[in-house]
């Protein structure tokens, strides 16, 4: 019957010019870059915002050109560049395109072409989201959650250009990563080379896949979402804008939903979480089992916990909502399925755990990396806990200790994982070695800032801090103390966000200077290090698709002749040979 | 196998490749998985707009919160029928293009395929006269939520039909121009399923609207 491009290089597109090669280009491997390094571009916008935040919240007055609205525009912008365009970009678009078909064993994604478009539209979503910048008005200062009717009413900087370029990119961007996600969610599917089973399948492609299913089935909630309050917006119908009172004037608008829309926005914020975080789980535990020479603990327990995972966290969303007022019950239901998540997920916790757990660790900087997303992954989990209750997350909620639990769990945790993610395949993806003294700095600086950064912030919380206000003023509950913290905290941040230069200044110098990489540096045993060249080729594996023997993660194997076998290597391979046994 | 078999293989335990056929001797085409797989993302844009439509109407007793006290049901005019069974004979057309490439009738399927395509545009012109009758009539968008409700759920599902016609244009292009016959009869049924599940979200649309 039909045939699908994994199997044969004729229908693949061969090009010829250097754009074709490089800005247009249908191959995977070039798109991810693009992704990457797009999403890390607009990421480092979000990252000056975050000191900017910073330098108000920690010295008040003494940055005059920082006004209130300037400050709830950095918030909301901050919020949606790092969540959306960074690390759902990164991970899916980047990640994702890079590694699923040499993971798989497949020369390219099933839709080439749709691929490429997804790029495209994934970059015009950035550009049209930056415009917001140079609108009247500014961006946004509505909040990353942009609720109505304060996201579009009077008051709130950005109501009238600012909102519309972010709604308008956001609905761009869904559009590209729906092209994305059919081609991950297809090609896993489809394109995997003979032998490779579903459960062959290293976790990384796990994550990714089912990241992939849950983006496309959470994100149409934010599409609409957006639609119906671009709508309110520009041609005055009333969704989500009730009747109010707005500048002493009554509004226009009568009997819309304000709730409504925070019940469409967490039916995809809650899963989003999820959708950055499947596949960081994913990427760790490849790092985790690669680093230590040790098979992953509890495989098939790994996979079925990411499919429950991503299942419960549809069931869940309204655990943002608990202070927005709803029936009881309701409460209830929701801080119940909240609770039974952390069942899989401490299921995955401890299998990384017992995987290091005499394992021959070789603490290299992308290990370290995974280490520091255990600790990290492990300290936003449990705030969690705390804020999952409602009787604790009523006091709790807008205050500092929200802001710390989610940039622990899935701020800081996916982006340590993408850190440990590049050092540990910037060997195969470029053919050069980093700089490991300033791999090490790097990652120090990164891991002790962070939680100088967001362990104060807890405290800060529990006394009662205010998240999202420009300055804190005369509060007679709040001590100097929390004053001195949140200096602190900005020290701390300044300090974290000067570190990055030093990765910044490794990867470049690296890729024009770096030594030679060796084409499998950490001796992994996956597949995408067995290609036939090191960065791999167009089509990847050369004139023959290569065949998958066995799971990938056959590593300190009794009697073999390496501390891993390739999931490519022939069975007869790993019989005892005379010189291993003693 | 099944699902629940492959899910719980121990790959650790049974490495070789004897158990397994070349991938290409059992898989559908990606073309068709990709279309199942936007079935999913689809049925979820429609069942939340059909989620909201409820809530904003304020289904008593249920999800009401003080919404719906505003909202003034659109009225029903002929047009409506007229362009659900152009669609629903749009759909029909499809189905006996289906029905002809299977029997490698490809005069008739190209005739089919013509008719499903054509019977698709004038639904869209026919919604967009829809869209006109209610505007002279004074039911504008910002007037009342059942309005404009109504405009957002026959655009997004206009679009998901315009989007077909594109590819059911592009079958006839690759008709013209005599591509493979395998690929030709792979995209009319796709098409042809594709249209059936637009059918079926207008039959539950219309119903909707209808209802309420």
């Amino acid at each position: 019957m039909a045939t699908t491009i994994a199997d044969d290089l004729r229908p693949m597109h061969h090009p010829k010019t250097w754009v074709g090669k490089y800005v247009w280009s249908q191959d995977h491997k070039v798109i991810a870059i693009q992704y990457g390094v797009t999403a890390i571009a607009i990421g480092l916008v979000a990252l000056v915002l975050s000191v900017l935040m910073r330098l108000q919240l920690g010295f008040p007055g003494l940055f005059p050109w920082i006004q209130p609205e300037n400050y709830l525009q950095y918030v909301s912008m901050h919020g949606m560049i790092m969540v959306v365009y960074l690390l759902t970009a990164l991970l899916l678009g980047g990640f994702g395109n890079y590694m699923i078909p040499l993971m798989i064993g497949a020369r390219d994604m099933v839709f080439p072409f749709v691929n490429m478009l997804s790029y495209w539209i994934y970059l015009l979503s950035v550009l049209v989201l930056v415009s917001g910048f140079f609108v009247p008005g500014g961006p946004t200062g509505a909040g990353w959650t942009l609720y109505p009717p304060q996201a579009i009413s009077e008051g709130t900087p950005g109501n009238q250009w600012g909102i519309v370029t972010m709604l308008g990119s956001l609905a761009i961007f869904i559009i590209a990563f729906t092209m994305g996600g059919l081609n991950y969610v297809t090609t896993v599917l489809q394109a995997r080379t003979r032998g490779m089973t579903l459960m062959r399948m290293p976790l990384t492609v796990w994550g990714i896949f089912i990241a992939s299913i849950m983006g496309l089935l959470a994100f149409p909630a934010l599409f609409v979402a957006a639609i119906m309050m671009l709508l309110d917006h520009l041609l005055g119908s009333s969704f989500f804008m009730p009747a109010m009172m707005t500048m002493g004037q009554e509004s226009s608008t009568q009997g819309g939903s304000p709730l409504l829309f925070q019940h469409l926005f967490w039916f995809f914020g809650h899963p989003e979480v999820y959708i950055v975080a499947l596949p960081a789980f994913g990427i760790v535990s490849d790092l985790i089992s690669v680093h230590a020479r040790k098979n992953i603990f509890g495989y098939r327990m790994m996979v079925w916990a990411i499919v429950v995972i991503g299942g419960l966290s549809f069931l869940v969303w309204a655990h943002h909502m608990y202070v927005s007022g709803m029936n009881p019950y309701f409460g209830f239901f929701f801080a119940t399925s909240t609770l039974i998540i952390a069942i899989p997920t401490a299921i995955k916790v401890y299998n990384w755990l017992l995987t290091l757990w005499r394992g021959d660790i070789h603490l290299r900087v992308p290990m370290l990396f995974a280490i520091a997303f255990l600790f990290t992954f492990i300290h936003g989990g449990l705030t969690g806990l705390f804020l999952g209750n409602v009787s604790v997350d009523v006091p709790l909620s807008d205050t500092f200790f929200v802001v710390g639990h989610f940039h622990m769990v899935m701020g800081v945790s996916p982006i340590l994982v993408i850190f440990g993610a590049i050092y540990h395949w910037y060997p195969k993806i470029t053919g050069r070695m980093w700089n490991e003294t300033l791999g090490q700095i790097h990652f120090w600086v990164t891991f002790l800032g962070v939680y100088a950064v967001y362990l104060p912030m807890h405290y800060l919380g529990i006394l009662g801090v205010p998240r999202r206000y420009y300055a804190l003023g005369e509060t007679s509950f709040i001590p100097e103390s929390a004053h001195l913290a949140n200096e602190a905290i900005s020290v701390a941040a300044i300090v974290v966000f000067a570190a990055q230069f030093l990765f910044f200044y490794n990867m470049i110098w690296s890729y024009f200077r770096g030594p030679k990489a060796d084409p499998n540096p950490w001796g992994a045993a996956s597949l995408e290090w067995q290609t036939p060249e090191t960065p791999p080729g167009h089509g990847n594996w050369g004139p023959r698709l290569p065949t998958v023997y066995r799971w990938a993660y056959d590593y300190s194997v009794p009697h073999a002749a390496r501390d891993f076998i390739a999931q490519n290597e022939p069975p007869s391979a790993d019989a005892p040979s005379e010189e291993v046994l003693p | 196998m099944s699902l629940i078999s492959r899910l719980a293989e121990k790959s650790w335990e049974t490495p070789g490749i004897d158990r397994y056929r070349e991938p290409d001797s059992y898989r559908p085409a990606a073309a068709t998985v990709g279309v199942y797989v936007y079935f999913g993302v689809a049925t979820v844009i429609f069942t939340l707009l059909a989620a909201a439509y409820l809530v904003r109407m304020g289904v008593p007793g249920a999800v009401d919160h003080g919404t719906g006290d505003d909202w003034r049901p659109m009225p029903e005019p002929p047009l409506l029928w007229i362009n659900t069974a152009i669609l629903l004979l749009s759909s029909l057309a499809w189905e006996a293009a289906t029905r002809a490439s299977r029997r490698d009738d490809v005069p008739r399927m190209r005739t089919m395929v013509l008719a499903g395509n054509a019977l698709g545009l004038l639904f869209l012109v026919g919604q967009v006269l829809l869209w006109w009758h209610y505007q002279t009539a004074g039911y504008y968008l910002s007037a009342n939520p059942a309005n404009a409700f109504f405009y957002l759920l026959t655009a997004i599902h206009g679009l998901h039909l315009a989007g077909g016609i594109f590819a059911g244009g592009r079958t006839l292009g690759q008709m013209a121009i005599r591509a493979d016959g395998q690929r030709i009869c792979r995209n009319v049924r796709l098409c042809t399923i594709y249209w059936h599940y637009l059918l079926a979200v207008w039959l539950l649309l219309a119903a909707l609207l209808v209802a309420t």
